[in-house]
């Protein structure tokens, strides 16, 4: 029994960390290549889901909403990119703050205008909602699919960033823009790839999460701040930082839950566990200022 | 300066002591309510501006503070100790360590990592909030009452009003002094070339904590006094990162680096909220799309264009 707990909650951190690394790949590419601090990353977050709640109501059909919600969520963030990001990119990081904190509120109320102030439910399809025999635990096949697909999903995206042109202009810009636009690189047009790029990951984020929450107003600022709290831990900029940093995050997250509230009682290991990643923070700091894979810029 | 810089500057003084004094005569209930709110969050912003415009530090977790300051005067008061003189010191004393912690902390980094790591510390209090079992949780909850300053009652409006006004004017005299010292040019140095003010002798990182330590020392009075002006507690209201976000929103709507904008900032922002909410429920769309344009569009803040014209 207490074999099997372990390797669900594992199995649990497991996929909570591959969700935050979605996000927190996203926080750390768009700042390693354009230099740009983006709060509203977690509004695709909950945009995503939203959108997938939407199409789903009315198509019932999961693959559509899916990918429905993935071509809207282009759209917007193509169009968000064009109009209030791109004049960001030479700003200093306050005016980003700020700027981007803006697109928060209007994203936070625009849900609501569109689709009301009541959290919107999602089904599960049939084939997901089952469980899955591992070994004695009966997993959830619903997780089990989504930890399969962001594997997949972080496969790809270290094959384009290591292996392809695009890839290299991601990693050249990253070190030095200037010099990439002077070598004929199309600057503009690679932040605005590589925006629509990090605001999928973070709708299919979204999207992924959708049928385990409710989907309401605001669900992206939690993520959000847990993916800064990823990337401040891996390293800023570093895609192995945000991956390690995420899983870093989940398992504590997940076993400090679970264990603080039987070693310090319910009151103070609540309070505790509510904690728990911040101050894995605190202590990544103290030891490395920059993060774990974090390198002085 | 100059003697009509010298004017105008006694002329917006006199017109803000006339603007005062006309609200206690005159304002109602509700004005005096606004005013007051007003005024804390000048406070506030005042704090932001300290670390923002005079150390070029981008706090993203000035909300810890101010909530703070609000927790534990709520917590006093729910277990009988009201006293001003007692109750507020020790509020903005826990708001003045945890600033120190943190500053501590996130000043052994720069730029976007000191943003985030402020950011990130807050959201721990508001997590840790959440937790607190007899503080109503994520629910908040009820003060019993103001405080007494001095055994006297400050649940008077007019009275309430005044001494919000009273204890802003004297944490802005007290900032424009300390920025105008020695104190205020090293950090100014610090910011605009640390390599150069190191060379002078100027440590930046204990000048930074300081200012960091103080600035939240300040935000945690706001917070004691919002506590008093609301006598509602929730972690959604006082510690939620939106408000960090929006102190920094007030002080850019004013001007950065001068203390007295982020007063100004603070008025802006609040009454722009005010009369959006009058007319529509979603009036954080409209106020979103507000800071945006100001921040894509207007490039010094609205008080710099003004400052020019009166030659200040």
């Amino acid at each position: 029994m207490a074999i099997a707990f372990l390797a669900e909650q594992s199995f649990n951190a497991l996929q909570l960390g591959l969700m935050l690394f979605l996000m927190a790949v996203g926080v750390t590419l768009a700042f390693g290549t354009m230099r740009l601090i983006n709060l509203a990353h977690g509004s695709f977050f909950m945009l995503g889901a939203y959108l997938y709640a939407w199409i789903i109501s009315s198509t019932d059909s999961g693959l559509a909403a899916g990918i429905g919600a993935l071509i809207l969520l282009a759209i917007v963030a193509v169009a968000i990119e064009r109009v209030v990001i791109r004049p960001l990119y030479l700003r200093d990081h306050l005016e980003q703050v700020l700027a981007t904190f803006g697109l928060i509120l209007v994203f936070n109320d625009a849900v609501m205008m569109l689709w009301g102030r009541d959290p919107l439910y999602t089904p599960l399809p049939d084939f997901l909602s089952g469980h899955v025999m591992l070994g004695d635990i009966a997993y959830p096949t619903y997780r089990l699919v989504i930890t399969a697909v962001a594997i997949v999903i972080g496969l790809a995206l270290w094959y384009l960033i290591a292996r392809t042109r695009t890839g290299g202009l991601i990693r050249a810009s990253a070190d030095n823009r200037a010099v990439v636009q002077a070598l004929g690189g199309n600057v503009d047009t690679l932040g605005a790839g590589v925006f629509a790029l990090v605001a999928l990951l973070a709708g299919i984020a979204g999207i992924m999460t959708a049928p385990l929450i409710a989907v309401t107003s605001g669900m992206g600022d939690a993520v959000l701040i847990q993916s800064l709290v990823v990337v401040i831990i891996g390293g800023l900029g570093s895609i192995m930082g945000a991956l390690v940093g995420a899983l870093l995050v989940a398992f504590v997250d997940v076993f400090g839950r679970t264990y603080l509230p039987l070693a310090f009682g319910n009151t103070t290991g609540f309070a505790l566990a509510n904690m728990s990643i911040y101050l894995l923070m605190a202590a990544t700091l103290v030891w490395r200022p920059l993060g774990i894979f974090g390198k002085a810029r | 300066m100059t003697d009509t810089a010298f004017r105008n500057r006694v002329l917006i003084v006199l017109a803000s002591a006339v603007l005062v004094a006309a609200l206690v005569a005159f304002g109602d209930q509700t004005t005096l309510r606004f005013a007051s709110r007003v005024a804390i969050y000048a406070l506030a912003a005042v704090a932001v501006d300290i670390v923002l415009g005079y150390a070029g530090l981008v706090s993203m977790g000035h909300a810890a503070f101010f909530g703070l300051g609000a927790y534990v005067t709520g917590a006093l008061a729910l277990v009988g100790y009201k006293e001003a003189l007692l109750a507020w010191p020790i509020a903005v004393l826990v708001a003045t360590l945890a600033a120190f912690v943190i500053g501590a902390l996130a000043l052994r980094t720069s730029g976007v990592y000191f943003i985030m790591i402020t950011l990130a510390f807050a959201q721990m209090f508001f997590y840790g909030a959440n937790a607190v079992p007899g503080l109503g949780g994520a629910d908040g909850f009820r003060l019993p009452g103001r405080s007494t300053v001095a055994g006297l009652s400050i649940d008077d409006p007019r009275i309430f009003f005044l001494l919000c006004v009273a204890i802003l004017t004297a944490i802005l005299l007290f900032s424009r002094r300390a920025a105008g010292a020695a104190f205020g040019s090293s950090l100014r140095a610090a910011r605009d070339d640390e390599a150069r003010a190191a060379a002078s002798g100027i440590g930046a990182y204990w000048l930074r904590i300081t200012a960091f330590t103080v600035s939240g020392a300040i935000a945690g009075l706001a917070g004691v006094l919002s506590a008093n002006l609301t006598l509602y507690i929730a972690p959604s209201s006082t510690l939620s990162w939106h408000l960090s976000a929006e102190f920094l929103v007030m002080v850019i709507l004013g001007m950065t680096g001068t203390l007295y904008g982020a007063v100004v900032g603070a008025a802006l922002f609040l009454l722009l909220i005010e009369v959006v909410s009058h007319y529509t429920d979603y009036w954080a769309f409209y106020v979103g799309i507000a800071v945006i344009a100001r921040v894509l569009l207007v490039h010094d803040g609205l008080l710099a264009k003004l400052q020019e014209r009166l030659a200040l």
